[in-house]
């Protein structure tokens, strides 16, 4: 037995009546990852996280998650879990206090004072206690659903989109968190759409119309997507994007402040067909491509192959 | 088996969060609170009124001076108007089929005759009672005006036929529906209505709310289970049971006179099953349901045959088998029965303990239907 697997599954497929929302996904996160898992909206990610703690039964496929069987011991893996959902589910009409409490109790914490204390410490909201969650701003009811996952100590997060709407420093402040917490063994699998994220991540997973396309390392994913990327500055980059587009080769133009990305696969075709312009009046250097310009090229071929 | 156990601790988790968050929902408690005080109110006081000018007819085959002042006075009557004096028998069915009398006062051919003798002739008064309320105080009603009308005619020499037991005999023929309810009948049942009404559709919203408002997905997330969810939902809404009940009896004793001739004690005990099989019946419509409207729609579907095959409504034996079959069912029918016979026959455990097991197995039956139904995924 693999004891260092905490996420171990393989072959899991999900359909909504008759379609297929996560097509046959497998994934291994060892004790202590931190896993970004990406996608564009709508491509499984919510589904799949439902299915490693139980919340949806996968049509099809198996494994283990912190060494129970996803099929048939949700029960224990529930115990050991933090999942925070996507859409904020606490209880709106309860206040933060109560809403820790809540989930103290229903984990059967032995300390539950202290460990509410802690977690409304955590957050900076001991004056604000008393507050109901319905009416905390969005992003702070993103932090106060982080603070109640992670009270009963879990030995896994599944975290969906947690910094959705929360602002650099909190967000800063949360992945140093992460980080510490996965130092210490903590397990983490997170689906994000910021890059600065992804690339705060250990490993990665990408995944479009439910199909797993890329995963590996930050660098691993980039360097496995054989992208080339050049970057053009100078005068009327917009009329020059123009141009550009729908040249053979040339998959993106991107705009990125005062320069152009100009991105592709094919890199001997790419570069036949900038040529022309490469003489002119524009300055123009190949650069290493961003985790970007990798994913929205995996979803334009992805679109290809599935959509 | 584990996944089979059921946590006290998880189970209070929920006990205190139901708890929690019923206080804040002012509105619905307070329409907890108000729906029987309502109800009370309107089924209550409309009964308890005295109906006035009700349209009856007369049938004479006497004559006399007797006849004639009763008809008159018959006229002069707050609780009887006096709208036709039939000719014939044909013509007296005709008018109560119709619903054009309420009553029909029948004076028999040798009626003065057999009073004068001291005979005590019988007057026969044939009422419409298909509309209960309306005639329950018609035979008081007439016997006041006879013995008025009797002891202004009835002087001198003649003035011994007063003496009791009256000189004349009233006899009372209900048709369309042999029971009378009064209020003391509808009080009480009163308190199997509105707990019915309010538990069902209060427990019915419990799921389908947390499903709603996206909240299903964490509480599935944590490790409680259905049973510790569905019980812990239920504890709350007990209390408010109680309260309804403390209300209504408080209202049926100084308000309505009620009598209470049984324990109180063993009614609030009894209560206890009759609030569980209600509260069981809504939550397992809550596991059922897609969304809050669908709970209500489901909630109402329920309420309609508790509210007109419970004996409530109509009186029971009155029904058809079959209506009297899925009556039979009904834990507001046993509950009926029990809460009359201990108000007003003063029924002890024993005499009420067959009414209770029905519903006790119809709350452990619906309780296990949910609790199966209860779904433990998002799918
Ligand atoms: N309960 C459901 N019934 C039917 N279809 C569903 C259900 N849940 C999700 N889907 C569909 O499955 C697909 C994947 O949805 P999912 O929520 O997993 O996407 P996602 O990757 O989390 O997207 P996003 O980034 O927007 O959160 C979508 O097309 C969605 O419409
Ligand atoms: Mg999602």
């Amino acid at each position: 037995m693999n004891g260092d697997l905490v996420i171990d599954v393989r072959g899991i497929t999900k359909r909504f009546s008759g379609r297929t929302v996560v097509n046959d996904i497998a994934m291994q996160v060892r004790r202590g990852e931190i896993y970004g898992f990406l996608g564009p909206n709508g491509s499984g990610k919510t589904t799949f996280l439902r299915m490693l703690c139980g919340l949806l039964r996968p049509d099809g496929g198996s494994g283990t998650c912190l060494g129970f069987d996803i099929l048939t011991q949700s029960a224990e893996i529930k115990k050991h879990v933090g999942y925070m959902t996507q859409r904020f589910s606490f209880y709106e009409d309860l206040s933060l206090e109560e809403n820790l409490d809540f989930v103290a109790r229903v984990y059967g914490l032995p300390n539950r004072r202290a460990v509410v204390e802690k977690g409304l410490e955590s957050l900076g909201m001991t004056a604000r206690r008393k507050q109901l969650a319905g009416q905390l701003s969005g992003g702070w009811k993103q932090r106060l659903a982080l603070a109640a996952c992670m009270i009963h100590e879990p030995e896994l997060l599944l975290l969906d989109e947690p910094t959705a709407g929360v602002d650099p420093k909190a967000r800063r402040d949360f992945w140093e968190e992460i980080h510490r917490l996965a130092a210490r063994g903590l397990t983490v699998l997170i689906t994000t759409h910021y890059m600065d994220e992804a690339e705060r991540c250990h490993s990665l997973a990408y995944i479009a119309y439910g199909n797993l396309l890329a995963r590996g390392t930050v660098d691993e994913v980039i360097g496995s997507a054989g992208l080339t990327t050049w970057e053009v500055s100078g005068p009327g980059l917009p009329e020059l994007a123009e141009k550009l587009r729908g040249l053979p080769g040339v998959e993106q133009v991107v705009a990125f402040g005062t320069t152009l990305h100009v991105s592709g696969r094919d890199a001997a075709q790419l570069k036949a067909s900038l040529s022309p312009w490469m003489a002119g009046e524009h300055r123009w250097q190949q650069v290493e491509s961003g985790l970007e310009h990798v994913f929205i090229s995996l979803m334009e071929t992805a679109k290809d192959n599935y959509g | 088996m584990l996944r089979h156990t059921f946590n006290f601790r998880r189970f209070w988790a929920i006990v205190v969060k139901e708890f929690i968050q019923m206080r804040r929902d002012r509105l619905t408690f307070g329409m907890m609170v108000g729906i029987p005080l309502l109800q009370l109110i309107l089924f209550g006081f409309a009964i308890n009124m005295n109906p006035k000018h009700l349209p009856t007819a007369v049938l004479s085959a006497d004559n006399s001076v007797f006849a004639r002042t009763l008809l008159w006075s018959l006229r002069n009557s707050d609780y009887f108007a006096l709208v036709r004096v039939a000719e014939s028998e044909t013509e007296v069915r005709s008018l109560l089929k119709q619903g054009d009398v309420q009553f029909v006062l029948h004076v028999p051919e040798d009626f003065s005759r057999k009073l004068l003798r001291g005979e005590r002739p019988s007057l026969l008064l044939e009422a419409d009672a298909s509309d209960p309320a309306a005639t329950s105080y018609a035979l008081s009603a007439l016997d006041a005006l006879v013995v008025n009308v009797f002891n202004r005619d009835l002087k001198g020499p003649l003035r011994r036929l007063r003496a009791t037991p009256g000189p004349v005999e009233l006899r009372i023929h209900r048709h369309y529906n042999p029971d009378i309810i009064t209020q003391y009948n509808v009080v009480p049942g009163l308190l199997g209505v509105v707990l019915t009404m309010t538990m069902v559709i209060i427990t019915a919203l419990a799921i389908t709310r947390e499903r709603e408002r996206g909240t299903m997905e964490n509480l599935l997330s944590t490790p409680v289970r259905p049973g510790e969810v569905m019980i812990g939902k239920l504890i709350p809404y007990i209390m408010v049971g109680y309260v309804q009940v403390s209300l209504i009896l408080l209202a049926a004793k100084f308000l309505f006179d009620v009598p209470m001739v049984g324990s109180v004690l063993l009614l609030y005990g009894v209560v206890l099953a009759f609030i569980g099989a209600n509260l069981a019946m809504g939550i397992t419509f809550s596991t059922l349901a897609r969304n809050q409207l669908q709970a209500v729609q489901m909630a109402f579907f329920y309420f309609l045959p508790n509210i007109l095959l419970s004996g409530f409504m109509f009186p029971f034996r009155g029904m058809p088998t079959w209506a009297q079959a899925i009556g039979e069912v009904l834990p507001l029918t046993h509950f009926l029965r029990i809460v009359r016979g201990i108000l007003l026959k003063g029924n002890g455990p024993r005499d009420i303990a067959p009414e209770l097991w029905p519903i006790a197995l119809f709350m452990v039956i619906a309780l296990s239907i949910g609790i199966k139904r209860y779904r433990q995924t998002l799918d």
